[in-house]
């Protein structure tokens, strides 16, 4: 029965690529499925738009579904690439393996995570990793801000964080609080991040974390916490995340690619302007861009159908892909 | 039978009139802070989204660039939903009411359904978007279309045109049945030629504050994977659609504060399209009426 649907469904992908003319690149035409994160989506709408004008007649989507609700559509087969904030889970790297979906990693941008207070906040000047993971960890006893550091002023903490469906949240509390999903359940939470600038914006004594394109267009309301992560604080910026020297609290965001879907040329045509572009296209957007070496050897992944996940149950580190 | 006393009677008038006044000014201001409210939201995205309204945003793509971004595709989808929508549930949803009105006998099983059709119009609306991707989507294969979308709407919208269909037949006075059945006319007769042609202001009214409410709907669109970023419009009802309120949606979680502004402008078009679908149903009430 399985193999009657997977046989049946190989026959619909390819019926939905093969409606293109091979002997010109001007003439491809078909379907580009892509699903996921809300926070990849304006680099992907980005790319789809500038595809476009290339390719005005590929019918290019980009949905929503966030970052595991596209993993489901992707192993279920039903769309092509699938936009992550997080690497895949074990889980659901075992569920494309046992239904013979092969699937390409490539890493498109990074996100930094911005840990911001309010603009009349005077006294926070960085804060560690370990001080972030008393205040945020499950069990914390953090109540005041003398709480953290004795010299700091003895007022409640107010935080502000993202919901927990959202990848941001899978990744701060990985990375802070050792075990993803592990959090202090006493904060404000919101899906929409713009929800938590409007809250810390008008908290004198509030702190918060989202993703770096949102601290930087509220730059005048809000103000970024410096992070020291073992080699003195370092302030958030587009430098410091594209070298990596703002860890651990930036991350790299990814599609992953049904490794079947490369054989629709459209796709292929597809993937490979997408490479060519997300560094500028992520910058124009608010992320940063990769180093160019990255998105090179991307590329050779695909050109080799070279499928798995370099993340496979380990904390991503921002530069490993970088390196490999 | 107890005698008044004028006594207690005049003192008592002064105190009823005082209430009954209260009463009127309670239900005036009660009246205009509704209005105000809706005046002050009204006022905002007004103020927020006009300059983005011109002919460009209506027939542009999404874009990153805030300037060249429009609601075309959007815009599209959303006719071709209500569209399809409406060809789908009216004619079950009035059919049904027809059917529990006038043919149904009166016992516990028309009864259970009846109960059934009321609940099912106070079910969040989402449950309808899991319903739809289970069964329109994944099981009958329909993908992200538009159809299927039209079907899971058409799920969320007949119970209330069942319940508003119903109530307009039922509004029609049973004389008039009566007098066309004496004459020797057959249910089919009185139904086509009196019960619908009274009805049809008072059904039409509730179809049409139906389908105002699948057009604000988001939730069982997102759920049944209805895209964001769509640079086609639908061709035909299996192509992949957006809709307005996915499209506002989007616009107010991003970053920069002109997309909000965008949104807003999002929120004017489908307010006047909402605006324009109540006027119809109270256009037809009106005429309906004078006849």
């Amino acid at each position: 029965m399985k193999l009657i649907l997977f046989i049946g469904l190989g026959f619909m992908l390819a019926g939905c690529g093969g409606a293109s003319d091979p002997s010109s690149d001007q003439g491809l035409s078909g379907a580009v499925r892509l699903d996921g994160s809300s926070t990849v989506f304006p680099i992907s709408e980005a790319v789809a738009e500038e595809y476009l004008a290339v390719q005005p007649r590929v019918r290019v989507t980009v949905g929503v579904s966030g970052t595991g609700g596209g993993f489901k559509k992707f192993l279920n087969g039903e769309i092509d690439i699938n936009a992550a904030s997080r690497p895949i889970k074990e889980s659901e790297y075992e569920r494309a393996t046992s239904t013979d979906i092969g699937l390409i990693e490539i890493p498109v941008a990074f996100d930094g995570l911005s840990v911001v207070v309010n603009q009349d906040n005077d006294w926070v000047d960085f804060l560690t990793v370990s001080e972030l993971n008393r205040i945020w960890q499950p069990d914390s006893v953090v109540r005041t801000w003398k709480d953290v550091r004795p010299e700091w002023p003895d007022e409640e903490i107010k935080l502000y964080g993202p919901g927990t469906d959202s990848g941001t949240f899978d990744y701060f509390t990985g990375t802070i609080n050792g075990k993803e999903q592990a959090s202090r359940p006493d904060f404000t939470a919101s899906e929409d991040d713009n929800v938590l600038v409007q809250g810390i914006a008008g908290d004198r004594y509030s702190l918060g974390y989202f993703g770096f394109a949102y601290y930087q267009e509220n730059k005048t309301k809000i103000r970024s916490v410096a992070i020291d992560g073992g080699n003195g604080p370092i302030a958030p910026t587009a430098i410091t995340i594209n070298d990596g020297s703002y860890a651990p609290l930036s991350r790299p965001i990814y599609i992953y690619i049904n490794a079947l879907s490369l054989e629709k040329p459209a796709v292929s045509n597809f993937i490979d302007f997408y490479l060519a572009n997300a560094g500028q296209l992520a910058a124009e957007v608010g992320y940063i861009a990769l180093p160019p070496a990255v998105y090179a050897a991307a590329g050779d992944r695909v050109a080799l159908r070279e499928t798995g996940s370099s993340y496979r149950g380990e904390q991503p580190l921002p530069m490993l892909t970088a390196v490999k | 039978m107890n005698k008044v006393n004028p006594l207690i009677v005049s003192d008592q008038l002064a105190r009823r009139q005082w209430l009954s006044r209260l009463f009127k000014h309670f239900c005036t201001g009660v009246t205009f802070l509704a209005v105000a409210i809706l005046g002050v939201l009204i006022f905002q995205v007004s103020v927020a989204g006009f300059g983005w309204l011109d002919w460009q945003f209506l027939t542009s793509f999404p874009s990153r660039f805030p300037e060249r971004a429009g609601i075309y595709s959007a815009l599209v989808g959303t006719l071709w939903l209500v569209t399809l929508t409406a060809s789908l549930a009216i004619p079950i949803g009035v059919l049904a009411a027809i059917y529990l009105e006038e043919y149904a006998p009166k016992n516990r099983f028309t009864a259970f359904i009846e109960v059934n059709i009321a609940n099912l119009a106070g079910v969040p609306s989402i449950v309808y978007g899991i319903l739809g991707l289970a069964v329109f989507v994944r099981f009958m294969g329909l993908e992200r279309s538009v159809l299927a979308g039209a079907m899971t709407m058409s799920l969320l919208v007949m119970p209330v045109i069942i319940i508003a269909a119903k109530e307009a037949i039922r509004a029609v006075p049973s004389s008039l049945r009566q007098a066309a059945f004496a004459v020797g006319a057959t249910r089919w007769q009185v139904v086509r030629h009196h019960v619908l042609p009274s009805a049809i202001p008072g059904i039409l009214t509730g179809v049409i504050l139906a389908l105002s409410r699948a057009i604000g709907e988001t939730a069982p669109l997102i759920m049944i994977g209805a895209l964001t970023y769509v640079a086609f419009v639908p061709e035909g009802p299996l192509d992949e659609f957006t809709a307005l309120p996915i499209q506002i949606f989007n616009w107010t979680a991003r970053p920069q504060e002109t997309f909000h502004e965008l949104a807003a402008g999002g929120i004017i078009v489908l307010l006047a399209i909402l605006l324009l679908m109540n006027a119809t149903a109270v256009y037809i009430r009106y005429r309906g009426s004078k006849r």
